[in-house]
């Protein structure tokens, strides 16, 4: 049982709850996840820690409604507890002194990315992050990314805020100016596609952090399992960040879908409760 | 709690033993024909959730204790990994002294009632018996007795705690709350130590929950085991994996003296076939755990699963079996299994195999998948096998099947699950690098202690150890872990 001591509505959709988890507030690092399981009849699901506190035992989730399970989390208020935390799980971030580091967040993948900002920023680099989103209550954190980045650029979809356009623009405007010795992407599965791409073209050796489907997050099940250079990796241990330009992200959108319809069904069902 | 021959010898001469003796000859004895398990009709069985085998009755009981002779060398136990007393339990079934009968497997078995559902006792205990090995008939049900005795115990509402030792002060950790651990822990509470075991999943039990499904083994008896085991004083933490959460290191500095590692067979095998990425194709693992552990088949639960209509399972094992079994429940109209070689060679339990034959599952043998094929949105529609046929035995001892010429055809399927083995669990081996590990990723262990080379205070055992095996080698393992921690912490502290 973890239960909740803050609860901030980032925006509709997006949630950021401070839990109690003083083991893996102690442990945690750059690029750890967690599972949590909400109520007894809950699912299994995934979360990137976003922040850690090591004083007040706390760790920092941030969580999108996109089915029942995130629903049920976001709906937890503050004194709540959630009946499953687990972690941390994973390998963490590999942290040095690159260089120049681009960090790119599209959307929720924002809260995953911070800690390795933050990390990078320690070791020494400089660090400058995109931050993406379909419009502008799409892009969250920017305050906490903008104390551990050199500079930040911001890109909307619609233009709602910052520059009007893709994430790839952004990173393509970077790339254009300096040279960029590592870059890490953080977004949804179709955003990492193309931003691995672009680094790709320019040759820049990128890391992608992936949120893939699992149950037991522990290398038991293998539900999370994905192409890296031709060999299947578990995202749960031998992940969750991999050699982008390794991986097949063709494999994993298609994975992704696997169960789309029974959720959308179940997330129907519950929204009509 | 040693059985040593002088323990057996005083404990048969006790003087109700020799009256049951003496009450029947050994002759009517032995022409007696051994008890059939009364079981659900097959295709009755194969649309419900409920246990296959119904248990006997008393009057079955009593029945088929009659048969067992009560032997002067009782060649049964050497069979048992965890050393019951056989002999002395059944005797007591046979004077309808039930409860007595439960105590006796208590002596040496945290979970009996476990053990007589899914012990192979074919290979073990009724294989050594005196009417198998002699008399060249079937052995004592020494596995039904068993199960009955545990489940007349758990029914009656009175069940025993074992006798624990004054507490020694000794803290002992135990990873991973499967068979291995849960059995290790009960015999380090009845030393007298302080026994916490730490379990990753958000349940204790480990296979026996997530993977061994409830028609052959019901949580709830899992469950009266485990709750044997709180009130011996073992602790439990759920959602802690140990090498995550905290390392064998931290766990040192808060006091704990010595650990036995039982964190078991984690990673499941794939073939590395094209294709085996598409969804509806996923591990035997992923399969009972979504059903098993995660409730994915009842509606109310948040979990979802695919219920295939058309399902194969490739492997011959006992995970295999389970998997499709609870494929045909879950409604598919054709629940196949797909196997390289014979159903000879399948590594699964004779009965195993006889359930799912009884309940409509169809047999590929001889037969290989080489590839999947999708449809539009990536999920799995048919399969490409290949025929095989059986040449020169490998290294197993079992014939080699090879591949026949030209003998591809396609067989449509829309869930595909893949039971082909799981390689050992990674993550504690990972944070204690100092541990010896053999080539397959197993902890290298003394094997009488289970002491670990190289770290005096780290004991192994069950798949961890072993790669995949049984229920009961692995709490046989954890029985012989917790006598060498003992001995270990003994010496240590008599320095």
């Amino acid at each position: 049982m973890s239960k909740i001591i803050a609860k901030e509505i980032l925006s509709e959709r997006v949630v950021k709850l401070e839990i109690e988890a003083p083991r893996i507030a102690q442990k945690r690092k750059a690029g750890h996840f967690v599972i949590v399981k909400v109520g007894e009849k809950g699912e299994r699901i995934p979360l990137t820690i976003s922040q850690a506190n090591k004083e007040t035992g706390t760790i920092t989730l941030v969580v999108q409604k996109v089915g029942v399970s995130s629903h049920k989390l976001c709906a937890l208020e503050v004194g709540d507890e959630i009946t499953d935390v687990v972690g941390p799980l994973g390998q963490a971030t590999h942290i040095e002194k690159f260089g120049s580091v681009l960090c790119a967040g599209g959307g929720v993948g924002i809260a995953p990315l911070l800690p390795i900002v933050e990390a990078m920023k320690a070791a020494g680099n400089k660090v400058i992050t995109v931050l993406a989103g379909r419009s502008k209550e799409f892009v969250i954190l920017e305050e906490e990314i903008r104390k551990k980045s050199d500079e930040v650029i911001i890109m909307t979809d619609d233009g709602s805020y910052g520059n009007k356009g893709l994430v790839t623009e952004g990173m393509e405007r970077v790339i254009s100016q300096e040279k960029v010795n590592l870059s890490v992407v953080i977004g949804p599965a179709i955003m990492m596609k193309f931003c691995t791409l672009l680094t790709k073209k320019y040759n820049i050796p990128t890391v992608v952090s992936l949120n893939t489907i699992m149950v037991d997050g522990t290398g038991m099940c293998g539900a999370c399992r994905i192409t890296v250079g031709g060999k299947t990796k578990f995202v749960c241990v031998d992940g969750p960040e991999f050699d982008a330009h390794q991986v097949d992200f063709d494999e994993i959108l298609q994975r992704l879908q696997a169960y789309k319809h029974q959720e959308a069904e179940a997330y129907q069902a519950t929204l009509n409760k | 709690m040693s059985l040593d021959k002088e323990y057996l010898k005083e404990q048969r001469s006790l003087a109700w033993r020799d009256e049951l003796r003496k009450s029947m000859p050994a002759k009517e004895r032995t022409s007696r024909e051994r008890v059939s398990m009364p079981e659900q009709e097959p295709l009755v069985r194969n649309k419900n959730n409920e246990e296959v085998n119904l248990g006997l009755t008393e009057q079955m009981a009593i029945e088929e204790a009659r048969r067992c002779l009560d032997c002067v060398d009782p060649t049964c136990i050497s069979g048992c990994p965890v050393s019951i007393n056989i002999p002395s339990f059944i005797k007591h079934i046979e004077k309808s002294d039930f409860l007595g009968a439960a105590k006796v497997l208590k002596e040496t078995s945290a979970l009996p009632a476990v053990c007589g559902r899914v012990c192979p006792q074919e290979i073990q205990c009724e294989k050594a018996c005196f009417y198998t090995v002699k008399l060249n008939k079937t052995p004592v049900a020494i596995g039904h007795l068993e199960r009955f005795a545990a489940d007349f115990e758990q029914k009656s509402g009175s069940v025993s705690v074992p006798e624990i030792a004054p507490n020694n002060g000794f803290n002992v950790a135990v990873i991973g709350a499967g068979p291995a651990g849960l059995s290790a822990a009960g015999d380090l509470a009845k030393y007298g130590c302080n026994v916490t075991v730490f379990e990753a999943l958000h349940e204790i039990g480990g296979v026996l929950k997530y993977g061994i499904p409830e028609f052959r083994l019901p949580n709830s008896v899992v469950d009266v085991e485990i709750n044997s085991l709180k009130k011996m004083g073992v602790k439990f933490f759920t959602n802690f994996v140990v090498g995550s959460t905290a390392s064998i290191q931290d766990l040192r500095e808060e006091g704990f003296d010595a650990f036995f590692v039982s964190s078991g067979a984690g990673l499941p095998n794939f073939m590395g076939i094209p294709g085996e990425n598409y969804s509806g194709i996923m591990s035997s693992n992923e399969y009972l755990t979504r059903v098993n552990l995660m409730n994915a088949a009842q509606s109310d639960y948040d979990t979802p699963v695919f219920l295939g209509k058309h399902v194969a399972v490739i492997g011959g094992g006992n995970t295999a079996m389970d998997s499709v079994r609870t494929a045909k429940r879950l409604g598919a109209e054709k629940a196949m299994i797909v196997y390289r070689r014979t159903i000879e060679e399948m590594p699964a339990r004779v009965e195993e195999i006889y359930h799912a034959q009884a309940e409509d599952i169809e047999f590929f043998c001889l037969t290989n998948p080489i590839e999947y094929k999708a449809d539009e949105t990536g999920h799995v529609s048919s399969m490409t096998v290949q025929k095989m046929e059986l040449g020169e035995p490998d290294a197993s001892g079992r014939r080699r099947p090879v591949p026949m010429p030209n003998s591809e055809y396609e067989i449509p399927v829309d869930l595909v699950i893949v039971s082909v083995g799981v390689s050992p669990n990674p993550l504690v081996p990972k944070s204690l690098p100092e541990l010896v590990m053999s080539k397959w990723g197993t902890i290298e262990v003394d094997k009488e202690t289970m002491q670990a080379h190289n770290v005096p205070d780290v004991f192994a055992g069950g798949d961890i150890v072993r790669g995949g095996a049984t229920v009961i080698l692995a709490m046989g393992d954890g029985r012989k872990a917790a006598a060498g921690i003992m001995k270990y912490l003994k010496s240590k502290h008599t320095k």
